[in-house]
């Protein structure tokens, strides 16, 4: 077995005596596509902020691309792309000055730049949109910009916060053959989702309740251990018992 | 370097960008400039006077004459009772209550001496001080003018005078423009430099990018200094600005060196921007910073000598001044400006600066978190 890109094992995050994330043990192998469920308030995004270095864990240990969380989490950063729940690229810039501005500080150089900027802008076809602010385009258009910004260096793992969230089912449809295009390309895709039809394109998935781990399986295997013809079967048994969300 | 370099490009295509940042930066000099040196004014004139006179003499009348004709004073009520006068004081229409008593003139042509009393409204301080001040010179004159109409009929010898002749330096009509013109420029810059920084850092948090710059690898200085630069040259480019408003409007030009001007101008807005910075680090909304920086605005102005002299607070309000940055900045732009003051005449306010630069930029770099605790 290879080594895991993600490792974690009894993470925990406090804060103050809220328990955030419980002890969760879990790890992600390469190019995988790992779904990460779990209600609101159920503590995905504390974990994720914490892999991706944005916080700092409370206990247990974590390494990310064979980097320790608590020490090398700078190191991490070189490895990773990660969207945010919130649209986080510059509202006031155009679609090609935030390509260039990101790939420009993850050290791509301005020949690669260039090229790359223009191989994106031909596969989301963006010619007419290219130089507009991207303040002006619709959501659907923006998440599939901030998720090719996030693998525009080849990190060896993405991490997505809901990157679908409000998005219509068509382009919720194209943004998922761009996931499957990176993990094809080798990029472990890490991705949390509300939608349980999305959590069936997942190769695992785990599903968390009130900041713990309460399963992880394939879609198929979590299905058969909890008897239901659906994820949203399997969410539901898991979610009904949560005490935490809003 | 090259980071450097991608994060300039970006912040100056959004400076360029956001219309209300580039309004700030043109209007804001233009308005303060022009309005607050006009508006607000320290000579007091008009004020207003009550006079009791329960004397009715000649030389009563004379007196009152005497206040009114010379254009300070302003008589609003002439009346015998000093209950009425209190009254009037109460409504506010009234700063000086003078008080003839009866048998002033005959008190003054037997006893050789006469009494008046004056009372001030000294709910606005500088008012009451000014207008007393005003009053007691012009009544000391008519003392004199009296005395002296006396002394001529017996040919006495010459009563011993002193005389005072004043010589303003520097600024020899007294001209308020000179005096704040300049201070205004100081606290230009400052608002430029420290509010300007502290708001787009917050705002970037607010928005979320800053997390998306956080989760990358980029250095914290190099993100200090992409966002330092751009708003130091916006710095540079406001006090440029005044200088050019202080000639145009006021015709007022530095009488040392627009070198010494600039040179003070760079290393002072290092330590405002450092301010800025220091106030985005622990302000997570845009509104935290406002207020925050409405706060420092008071202290930064009221404890900088900008309307107030220094000089003339109490003791533990001159040591608190001596930590309060724009109190230098203003002082040495002052001093440039209106006495010509050069650079080495300014060194220990120099130094100060730099130190002020080194001390907030430290503890912004200390605080700034690319990953939260």
């Amino acid at each position: 077995m290879p080594q895991p890109v993600i490792y974690t094992h009894q993470l925990t995050r406090k804060f103050g005596d809220f328990v955030a994330v419980d002890a969760i043990t879990f790890d992600v192998q390469p190019g995988e596509i790992f779904g990460f469920l779990g209600a609101n308030g159920a503590g995905k995004t504390t974990a994720m902020r914490i892999l991706c270095g944005l916080l700092s864990p409370t206990s247990g240990q974590a390494t990310v691309a064979g980097f320790d969380v608590y020490r090398q989490n700078e190191e991490i950063k070189k490895q990773i792309g990660y969207m945010s729940q919130k649209f986080s690229l510059y509202e006031n810039l155009t679609v090609r000055e935030n390509i260039q501005f990101f790939g420009g500080i993850y050290g791509l150089s301005r020949q690669e730049l260039k090229d790359k900027t223009n191989v994106l802008i031909d596969r989301l076809g963006l010619h007419n949109e290219a130089d507009k602010l991207v303040g002006a385009l619709p959501l659907g258009w923006k998440q599939k910009i901030s998720f090719s910004v996030a693998i525009l260096h080849r990190p060896k793992i993405v991490f997505l916060d809901e990157p679908t969230g409000g998005v219509d089912p068509i382009t919720r449809r194209q943004f998922w053959d761009m996931i499957y295009e990176a993990a094809h390309d080798g990029i472990t895709v890490f991705v949390t989702t509300h939608y349980m039809d999305e959590a069936e394109y997942c190769d695992r998935v785990s599903i968390m309740v009130d900041g713990a781990i309460a399963a992880l399986d394939t879609p198929a295997g979590l299905k058969k251990q909890f008897n239901a013809t659906n994820m949203d079967g399997v969410f539901l048994q898991l979610a009904r018992g949560a005490k935490r969300g809003d | 370097m090259n980071n450097l370099f991608f994060l300039l490009q970006k912040e100056f295509r959004q400076i360029f960008r956001n219309p209300t940042i580039l309004r700030m930066i043109l209007l804001m000099p233009i308005i303060q400039l022009i309005v607050i040196p006009l508006a607000a004014d320290y000579e007091i004139k008009q004020i207003s006077i009550s006079v009791v006179d329960q004397d009715h003499s000649p030389y009563a009348r004379k007196l009152v004459q005497k206040l009114t004709a010379s254009g300070y004073f302003q008589l609003v009520e002439y009346t015998q009772s000093y209950a009425q006068a209190t009254q009037t004081v109460g409504d506010g229409k009234t700063d000086l209550i003078l008080t003839i008593p009866p048998h002033f003139e005959r008190d003054l042509i037997k006893l050789n001496k006469g009494q008046l009393y004056l009372a001030a409204d000294a709910v606005n301080g500088v008012r009451a001080g000014l207008g007393t001040a005003y009053a007691s010179q012009m009544i000391g004159d008519f003392n004199r003018e009296i005395r002296e109409e006396w002394m001529l009929l017996p040919k006495f010898n010459e009563i011993p005078q002193i005389e005072i002749t004043s010589a303003n330096w520097f600024n020899q009509h007294f001209d308020y423009h000179l005096f704040m013109v300049p201070g205004i420029m100081a606290i230009l810059v400052t608002m430029v430099g420290a509010f300007l920084t502290a708001l787009n850092i917050v705002a970037e948090k607010e928005v979320g990018t800053i997390e998306q710059i956080n989760v990358t690898p980029l250095k914290k200085h190099e993100f200090i200094l992409g966002k330092l630069i751009p708003f130091w040259v916006l710095g540079m480019v406001s006090i440029t600005l005044g200088m050019l408003i202080a000639f145009v409007v006021f015709s007022i030009l530095p009488v040392g060196s627009y070198l010494t001007v600039y040179a003070f101008s760079a290393v002072y807005l290092l330590g405002v921007l450092g301010i800025g910075l220091l106030i985005s680090t622990f302000a997570d909304t845009q509104q935290q910073a406002t207020l925050f920086a409405f706060f420092c605005m008071m202290v930064f102005i009221l404890l900088g000598g900008l309307y107030t002299p220094i000089e003339s607070m109490p003791d533990w309000a001159q040591w608190l001044t001596k930590a309060n940055p724009p109190a230098y900045f203003i002082k040495v732009i002052r001093a440039v400006y209106i006495k010509g003051s050069t650079f080495s005449d300014l060194l220990p306010d120099f130094f100060a600066m730099v130190g002020f630069a080194i001390l907030f930029n430290g503890l912004a770099v200390l605080n700034y978190r690319k990953r939260s605790a």
